[in-house]
This record gives C-alpha cells, sequence and structure tokens, in this order.
C-alpha cells in the first residue's frame, strides 16, 4: 500500500510518541501534539498504540488512497471527504476503489490525526518515526509533505487485514465503506480549565502573580508553533529578580521569560534557563495540542497527586479503549 | 572525587511534574556539583531502574524521566498520602543509587580537540570582538586555543555543548541584532560563553570562526553527539585551505 500526496496542507508531519532518550544529547523529543488523538487513530486502524501517524495542522493534505487500506481519522474534525462524501472520524474506514482524500478548514482543534492499518514505512531515526523539523530528520525525509511525495505503509495487523478483506467484500457505490459504531471521548476544543502542578519555581514568585495565573485567561499569541505557546495575560512577576542556571525542562512545563508565560510542547528544547512557575498535568497534554493560536486557555491549580490520578485514569481509559476496539474490529 | 558521598547526600529531589524528578546537587555551577552530576548521571546509565524512560544531565542537576505508570506497580510500605505515589518510588529507586554513588568507578574526562578556522568568513565577528578587548585578532585566538575547557552539559539544540573555561578577557556581549542562520559548525561566544553550533539555527552570538568536524551525528547510533557532559575541549588553530582538506575529505579524526 502506498499514500500519495496531492497537497501537503499546512504542515503535516509524521509524529509518533516522540524521541524518547537521546535528549542527554541535546536532541528534541518531538512526537505529536496530542497523543490521545494519536493512540485512539492507531487503535482504530489496529496499529501499536505509539506507531506513527500523520499529524495535521489546520489545512490538512490532499491525499491519493489504494483499495483496500485501512485509515481512521481522529483530533480536529477537518470535514475530510472522498469523491464529495464526508468521511466519519473516529472509526476505522476502508478505501475500496482508488480516490482522493481531501481535508477542509478546521473546526472544535486544530490538529487533525490520521492513521493508516500498519503504519508508514520509514526508518527510525533515534528510535523514533518523529519528524524533527529543525534538524531535518526522521519522520518523511525530515519534513512536512509535499505534493509528489510517496509514502509506503508498513504491514497491516492480522485483524486489520481481516476487517480491510471483509469491507471490500461488501463494497457498493462509495470509495469507502466503514462502521456503524464509532468511539466517543476523542480530545476536542473546550473551555474547561487546563489543570496545572506547582512548577519547581513557584516559589520565586509573588503570590499575586501565583494566583492570578490561575484566575484570569491567557491568550495563545502568534507566536506559537509545537516548540511552545507564547501566552498574553497579566504580567508574572519574581518576588525579586534572580538568575537561574539552565536546567531541563519537560513537555508542558510554563516558563516566564519577561514576565510572559511560555508553554512547553512537543518540540521544546531540552534545557531552559528561566523559572518554572506551573507544570502541566500530563492527562491534559493533549487538550492543550487541540488549541489554536488566539484561543483564549485557563488554568486551574491542582495537586501532584491528583495529576496523577488524572494521568492513570487516563490511561486505564485507554487500555479500556484497547480492548473494547480490538474486539470490534474483529466483528467488522 | 573523594567528597562524592557528601556530594551525594546534598543532594534534593523534587519532582518536576508527576511524570519527572529532578535531583539537584546545588545551585551555583561548580567543578564539584559537577563531578557529583556526572557520577549520578553514571549510575543512572549503569543501573537504569523500571520504569524510567531517560534522564537529562545540566550545570546543577539530573532530571530523571520515568512513566508513572509504571511505578505505581511497585509496593511501598508506608506511602505518604499527600505525594504522589510513583514519586515515592522514584525517590526510593534515587536515594538508592545516591548511597552508592561515592563507589562508582572514577570518571576519567575524555579530551576533544577541536580544529578551528579562525577569521575571514568563517568568523565574521573575530574582528569585533577584538576591538572590544583593544586585543589583535591574533590575540584573540591565542586566548582562545590557550583555554582549559570544560563541558558541563549539552542542551539548546542536538550535541550543542554548554563550555565552562573561557578567559575572562574574551567574554563579550552577543550581537545587537541576532543572525537569522548561523551556519553549522560555527565558533562563538557570548558573555562568559564559548561553544560549537552543530546544526543551523538563528543566534545572537559573536562568530570568531568555524570547525570542520560534525558535532551531531544523527546516524551515530546510541551516541549522536561527539561531546559528552564531562568532556574536556581544547580548540586549536587550523588554515582556511586545511578547512578545506577536512571538509573535502568527508571526515575528520576525532584526535
Amino acid at each position: 500500500m502506498k499514500i500519495e500526496v496531492m497537497d501537503g496542507g499546512l504542515l503535516t508531519t509524521l509524529q509518533d510518541m516522540g524521541r524518547i532518550g537521546y535528549q542527554k544529547f541535546g536532541v528534541l523529543a518531538n512526537g505529536a501534539m496530542d497523543t490521545f488523538s494519536l493512540r485512539l487513530a492507531n487503535l482504530l486502524t489496529g496499529n501499536a498504540l505509539g506507531e506513527a501517524a500523520l499529524e495535521m495542522p489546520l489545512r490538512g493534505p490532499v491525499l491519493r488512497l489504494q483499495p483496500g487500506t485501512v485509515f481512521a481519522i481522529t483530533g480536529a474534525d477537518m470535514m475530510p471527504t472522498m469523491d464529495g462524501v464526508p468521511v466519519p472520524m473516529f472509526r476505522p474506514v476502508c478505501v475500496v476503489r482508488d480516490a482522493e482524500l481531501r481535508f477542509g478548514g478546521c473546526r472544535r482543534g486544530c490538529r487533525s490525526y490520521m492513521a493508516v492499518a500498519g503504519g508508514f514505512d520509514v526508518p527510525l531515526v533515534m528510535g523514533s518515526k518523529s519528524t524533527y523539523l529543525r534538524a531535518g530528520l526522521g519522520g518523511w525525509q525530515g519534513r512536512a509533505l509535499q505534493a509528489g511525495d510517496v509514502l509506503p505503509a508498513g504491514t497491516m495487523s492480522g485483524a486489520a487485514r481481516d476487517f480491510s478483506r471483509r469491507m471490500q467484500s461488501r463494497a457498493g457505490e462509495a470509495a469507502f465503506m466503514t462502521v456503524p459504531w464509532f468511539v466517543r471521548g476523542g480530545v476536542v476544543l473546550d473551555t474547561a480549565p487546563l489543570r496545572v502542578t506547582r512548577g519547581l519555581q513557584y516559589d520565586w514568585f509573588t503570590t499575586e502573580s501565583c494566583e492570578a495565573f490561575c484566575r484570569e485567561p491567557f491568550q495563545i499569541t502568534m507566536q506559537s508553533d509545537r516548540m511552545g505557546y507564547r501566552l498574553l495575560g497579566p504580567h508574572l512577576e519574581l518576588k525579586k529578580p534572580r538568575e537561574m542556571v539552565s536546567e531541563p525542562v519537560a513537555f508542558g512545563t510554563v516558563q516566564v521569560a519577561d514576565g510572559n508565560p511560555i508553554l512547553l510542547l512537543a518540540d521544546r528544547q531540552t534545557t531552559g534557563g528561566y523559572p518554572k512557575i506551573f507544570q502541566l498535568a500530563q492527562a491534559d497534554l493533549p487538550r492543550v495540542g487541540q488549541c489554536p493560536v488566539g484561543h483564549k486557555i485557563r488554568f486551574e491549580l491542582i495537586s501532584l497527586c491528583a495529576a496523577e490520578d488524572l494521568y492513570r485514569r487516563q490511561q486505564e481509559y485507554i487500555n479500556e479503549l484497547a480492548v473494547s476496539i480490538r474486539l470490534k474490529l474483529c466483528e467488522g | 572525587m573523594a567528597n562524592h558521598k557528601n556530594q551525594a547526600l546534598a543532594a534534593r529531589v523534587l519532582p518536576l511534574g508527576e511524570a519527572a524528578a529532578l535531583v539537584s546537587f546545588g545551585t551555583k555551577i561548580s567543578l564539584d556539583v559537577h563531578r557529583a552530576v556526572r557520577a549520578f548521571a553514571a549510575d543512572l546509565s549503569r543501573h537504569p531502574f523500571r520504569g524510567m524512560t531517560e534522564y537529562v544531565e545540566a550545570y546543577t542537576s539530573v532530571t530523571v524521566f520515568y512513566d508513572p505508570m509504571m511505578l505505581c506497580r511497585e509496593k511501598l510500605l508506608n506511602p505518604a498520602p499527600d505525594v504522589p505515589y510513583s514519586f515515592q518510588v522514584a525517590e526510593l529507586y534515587i536515594g538508592e543509587l545516591l548511597q552508592g554513588s561515592g563507589k562508582a568507578a572514577a570518571l576519567t574526562p575524555r579530551h576533544v580537540r577541536i580544529p578551528v578556522c579562525y577569521g575571514g568568513k568563517y568568523g565574521p565577528d573575530l574582528a569585533a570582538v577584538a576591538q572590544y578587548h583593544k586585543m589583535s585578532e591574533e590575540e584573540v585566538v591565542a586566548a582562545h586555543t590557550g583555554g582549559d575547557y570544560l563541558v558541563y552539559m549539552i542542551g539548546f539544540a542536538p550535541g550543542f555543548p554548554y563550555v565552562g573555561g573561557l578567559a575572562p578577557r574574551l567574554a563579550t556581549p552577543r550581537r545587537k541584532s541576532p543572525r537569522l542562520v548561523i551556519p553549522k559548525g560555527s565558533v562563538g561566544i557570548a558573555g562568559m560563553q564559548t561553544g560549537v553550533y552543530p546544526i543551523e539555527t538563528p543566534g545572537g552570538w559573536q562568530l570568531i570562526g568555524r570547525t570542520p568536524l560534525e558535532l551531531f551525528r544523527p546516524d551515530n547510533g546510541e551516541n549522536p553527539s561527539l561531546l559528552q557532559a564531562g568532556d574536556s575541549l581544547e580548540f586549536y588553530a587550523i588554515s582556511e585551505q586545511e578547512y578545506m582538506d577536512y571538509m573535502a575529505e568527508g571526515s575528520v579524526p576525532v584526535q
């Protein structure tokens, strides 16, 4: 199977769960901005959870797909169509004749994910298929997709292959076949606050600044990308000027430079020299990945124990989904 | 290396969110703190604990990343109620390693020599740096090549070394307007720091030369960075002809 790119879209890249183990060499972790949607798309196509999928921000690509290809789209709604027929999201879809899959504008979030059964057959670079744009490595030739690219898909799991055969045998007029069931509970853009815990230098900031952070909305500015979101809101002040020595940062670290918070994301640098006022709860990282520029976000302070619970529940939920989706895929 | 044990005992373990712990050996950059960081990182790499995903060394600390789900499977005798369970387990593992830190085999630092073609088109700011310090370009080069340097940490960009040991008389403020593109291999000065750019990036450093060495080698298996924390560094001057010869041969001997 192969996937032909007719139009690359805005910045369509291959991403998986990230490049783990090389940050000590200054190598960025990269990986999907919304890892929940990534994993869901993989489950729906019978892939391993951490297989690479297409991450499509704001304006998606146009792809030519071959019959027998099984794919699933999760995350933001980009109104995908095949031959003018809307393609449902959050369920496995099987292509039954050559057709173009088109993505339109973006609703309810800002990143769509598309997994293909068998994954994408690109080399692992330092253990990951994630695209490292700055270094021109990993993913598809180290860059975003362009018209003319032809991406090879890997070997499907047995369940996906059986599913593909069953769907093709029932093919009708449409260019694709799908199932009547779908998965609820994808990550969508909402107004609920993002949960944070105290950062390592929380105590350096004035009480007023810490409180304002969890009271006032912050807007995601234009100077935002996969590396980080620069936020605009109340000025955050240190109790007294302090120099800090560079130390490692993490996905979801909120550091403060010149009084403005920067939320560090998938393409963050490995270390940072600014004080860290808050740390986003792991369970809420996928939600951040769906917040577009201009969106106003609110924060809510929770304890580390509560954050750990949220994370554990999310992981358990994904495990439950994995079991039920596997069963459903086999039933057809 | 004798006071590792003391250094280790002075370490503080702090949560960086619910999936990482920062092990801090002090707040000021010093050789002793650096050695404690190195010893602990070496122990982590030899004895990674179950659930640990990676660790990153910095000037005064090591951050250990882990999967909270994995650590929550371990049994604790008396877990504290208000501290995340996975952090308590991580702290226990880290504490055991810190106790043993003094027993780690002495680390012999590697010595790496870096050839640099100073000035001209490869070091467009060499003249400005010389003028700033009222020195000749030759004197700047002599001072830069005469230094003993230590790689404290790798960060900012793949293979980018944070280097200590710049002669105070070479300390130069960053350029007023940063360059949009700093070529790969550029050797620069910013304040009290000197360093080498492994990949092309924007930046405000004063560029005094360029090395033909590849600092970032993504195809080099488990070790994509030429330099590692703890390496001792030496810069030596090469001519433009030697630089071009190095580049033409495609590879450069490290030593």
